[in-house]
């Protein structure tokens, strides 16, 4: 396990564990790797000194365009929803006490998917109904799916109090619904419409502009301090309610902020970019093992999914003759990697 | 002595009601559809069959289509009492160790890359796929000294499955033709499945729900943890083996024969438990018995609620049946795993 480390400087002494530490900061340094290839490559290539200068303003026309019209805020968004699906999955697996916990059970993601697929099925056709789905626009209506949903989730799921099992299991009979009025809308549509769905629901960074990343960068602004403030809290909330009680934390008004934090930044991520597969579940997981802490460690989470997302959409958009969705190959990547934790780490306790 | 044997007649009383369900539900099955038939004119075509239209569409729609449902109802509770039982997690379902996405997947294949396009052909592609995702979700879930545990294998299981679930996405974005075929077979259905399909999965079917039932005991002793078991003399490995040889034959049968139906063995444990408590030698068969009406009344509906046409019944069991689900949760004291 772990070693402590200690630091003392003068009267002032602190004892720390390294690799908490240490495992953020190496991911956040792949982070900012990544994010500097995906401004280099694509299918006009530059070096690093033609990027270079065009930041500082130079280049032409088209360099300028190409960089900070298409590829700049595309990755940064890429960044920043990764990072905003990891704190959020990482808040609702310490809640409930699951480890295949995500945004999902909370209601948010199936919620955003059937109120995008719903626009995007009923835009065209349908008299009426058309003009006002079209009128609403994808990232609204999959906000609003989102909150309306989660909303659902949480008042559902209230006899006095929310107890984490419980809504648990309101969450499962919520996504249930969703999903497969979701997969049934896939079914009235024509097959080109369900194909842009498809897109949508797997999670696609597809010509994301500044005014799509915008939103996302100001709720991790707002609501990543607001969560590590409150994180102290999620050690807690891991006992069961009457241990959390007697401990003398305020158990509902916390939880309730906790979940409301998750839910935001889960919403308003979805909002951009789609429900981008696999990254709210296995992030969380994959912070944990690499720190090797009790429960899902909340900023390495937001750094490993900066860092999940915006290498898989370097490979979704560079690797393949076609430009796949970045949300096929979160779950590609991702996957092998968590199964591969898994086994190494019960190698190392039966060493 | 008294409160247990009450308690016991109880069961037994609630098992010989549920049967009733079920057999009133068969006979709504074959009697209500699209097109209207007399109550005498399908018993007709039930007792002594000619070649009129209303014989033919009852021998050879209605009733295999009510055995289908039948069937998968009955296998995809089960197995979702015995995946929860084994993982003790109330979010997991048969679908949780790979099955449900590796039967999508083989299909997906299937059509992407040899253009298949016949259910028959899907069934045994499906299958196959089921079999093979959860061996490797075994194997991973296993890998290392300490053996399968339920967190090994549920974490496996769900990468393995998104893992699929991307690759899905990948074809289906590429091409077409196999999001056309995808999204129909998608969403579940026991409609248009003809004797043939259902004598494919039957055997897979019956094995599955006869180890199902050998399991029970052997589950109850690893609920207690498995040090106690194993110091009560349970073989731990064997008990999980047993246990998702049957969850592998029951999902991948009823999903090759009807498509992938999730939420049956999701809910339809957490419904039974609150009848029978955890012990698995009841849970099983009231979750079985559940899931075989629940998939029967949703399919009815689905002919009624849209008619002329029809909704698909996995579309019906989540858009009717999550609320309900819902309602229960919040009435009842929770039963914990």
């Amino acid at each position: 396990m772990t070693a402590l480390h200690g630091v003392r400087i003068g009267p002032v002494g602190l004892r720390f564990r390294l690799r908490p530490l240490v495992v953020p900061l190496v991911a956040l340094a792949l982070t900012v790797f990544a994010v500097a290839l995906s401004i280099r490559l694509g299918d006009f290539p530059m070096s690093v000194g033609d990027v270079l200068r065009v930041l500082a303003g130079a280049g032409d026309a088209t360099e300028q365009y190409i960089v900070f019209d298409l590829r700049l805020p595309r990755t940064l968004t890429g960044l920043l929803i990764g990072a905003a699906f990891g704190v959020a999955g990482a808040i609702t697996q310490a809640i409930s006490r699951n480890p295949l916990a995500s945004p999902d059970i909370l209601g948010v993601t199936p919620g955003a998917s059937a109120g995008a697929v719903g626009v995007i099925v009923l835009a065209s056709g349908f008299g009426g109904v058309a003009s006002v789905a079209g009128a609403i626009g994808l990232p609204v209506a999959a906000l609003i799916g989102g909150l309306v949903s989660a909303a659902l989730v949480y008042v559902l799921a209230w006899r006095r109090g929310v107890d984490g099992y419980r809504l648990v299991l309101v969450g499962i009979g919520v996504q249930a619904f969703m999903l497969n009025l979701t997969y049934w809308l896939l079914t009235i549509g024509d097959v080109s419409q369900a194909g842009q769905a498809l897109v949508w629901i797997t999670g696609s960074l597809d010509a994301r502009s500044w005014a799509d990343l915008v939103p996302v960068a100001v709720a991790l602004a707002v609501f990543l301090p607001l969560a590590l403030v409150g994180a102290h809290v999620l050690g807690a909330l891991q006992f069961d309610d009457d241990t959390v009680r007697n401990l003398g934390a305020r158990v509902e008004l916390s939880r309730f902020a906790l979940i409301l934090i998750a839910v935001m930044l889960a919403a308003i991520a979805t909002a951009a970019a789609g429900p981008v597969f696999f990254v709210a579940l296995a992030t969380p997981q994959i912070a944990q093992r690499l720190a090797g802490t009790a429960r899902p460690p909340l900023v390495a989470s937001a750094v490993i999914g900066a860092l999940l997302v915006s290498v898989s959409d370097l490979v979704a958009r560079t690797a393949f003759p076609i430009e796949l969705p970045v949300g096929v190959v979160t779950a590609v990547l991702g996957a092998p990697y968590l199964m591969f934790l898994i086994i190494r780490k019960r190698r190392e306790v039966r060493a | 002595m008294g409160a247990l044997a009450r308690r016991r007649r109880r069961r037994i009383v609630g098992l010989l009601v549920l049967l009733g369900l079920a057999a009133l539900a068969c006979l709504a099955s074959i009697a209500i559809g699209s097109k209207p038939i007399a109550l005498d004119a399908v018993w007709h075509g039930l007792t002594a069959p000619t070649d009129t239209e209303n014989d033919i569409i009852v021998r050879s729609l209605r009733i295999p289509r009510t055995e289908l449902a039948l069937l998968a109802g009955a296998a995809l509770g089960v197995a979702g009492a015995l995946i929860q039982g084994h993982t003790r997690n109330p979010l997991a379902d048969p679908g949780l160790l790979g099955v449900t996405s590796g039967a999508a997947f083989a299909v997906v294949v299937g059509i992407f890359a040899f253009g298949l396009t016949s259910l028959y052909g899907y069934v045994w592609l499906a299958f196959l796929g089921a079999v093979l995702t959860t061996g490797l979700v075994f194997l991973l879930g296993a890998a290392g000294r300490g053996g399968p545990t339920p967190l090994t294998l549920a974490l496996a299981g769900a990468a393995v499955s998104a893992l699929m679930v991307g690759l899905i996405s990948a074809m289906a974005v590429i091409d077409q033709q196999s999001l056309e075929a995808f999204r129909f077979w998608r969403v579940g259905a026991v409609a248009g499945r003809d004797p043939v399909i259902i004598g494919q999965v039957l055997p897979f079917l019956a094995v599955g729900l006869v180890l199902a039932l050998a399991n029970a005991p052997g589950l109850n002793a690893l609920s207690l943890g498995e040090d106690v078991a194993r110091s009560i003399g349970q073989h731990v490995l064997r008990t999980r083996v047993l246990g998702l040889v049957a969850i592998t034959l029951l999902t991948g049968g009823a999903v090759a024969a009807c498509g992938p139906i999730g939420f049956v063995g999701l809910v339809v444990p957490h419904v039974a438990r609150y009848v029978t408590g955890p012990d698995h030698r009841w849970l099983l068969p009231y979750a079985g018995l559940i899931g075989a009406v629940l998939l029967l009344v949703a399919d009815i509906i689905g002919r009624v609620i849209a008619w002329p046409g029809e909704l698909q019944v996995g579309i019906v069991l989540a858009l009717i049946g999550a609320p309900v689900f819902v309602a229960i949760v919040r009435r009842k004291r929770l039963v914990r795993l």
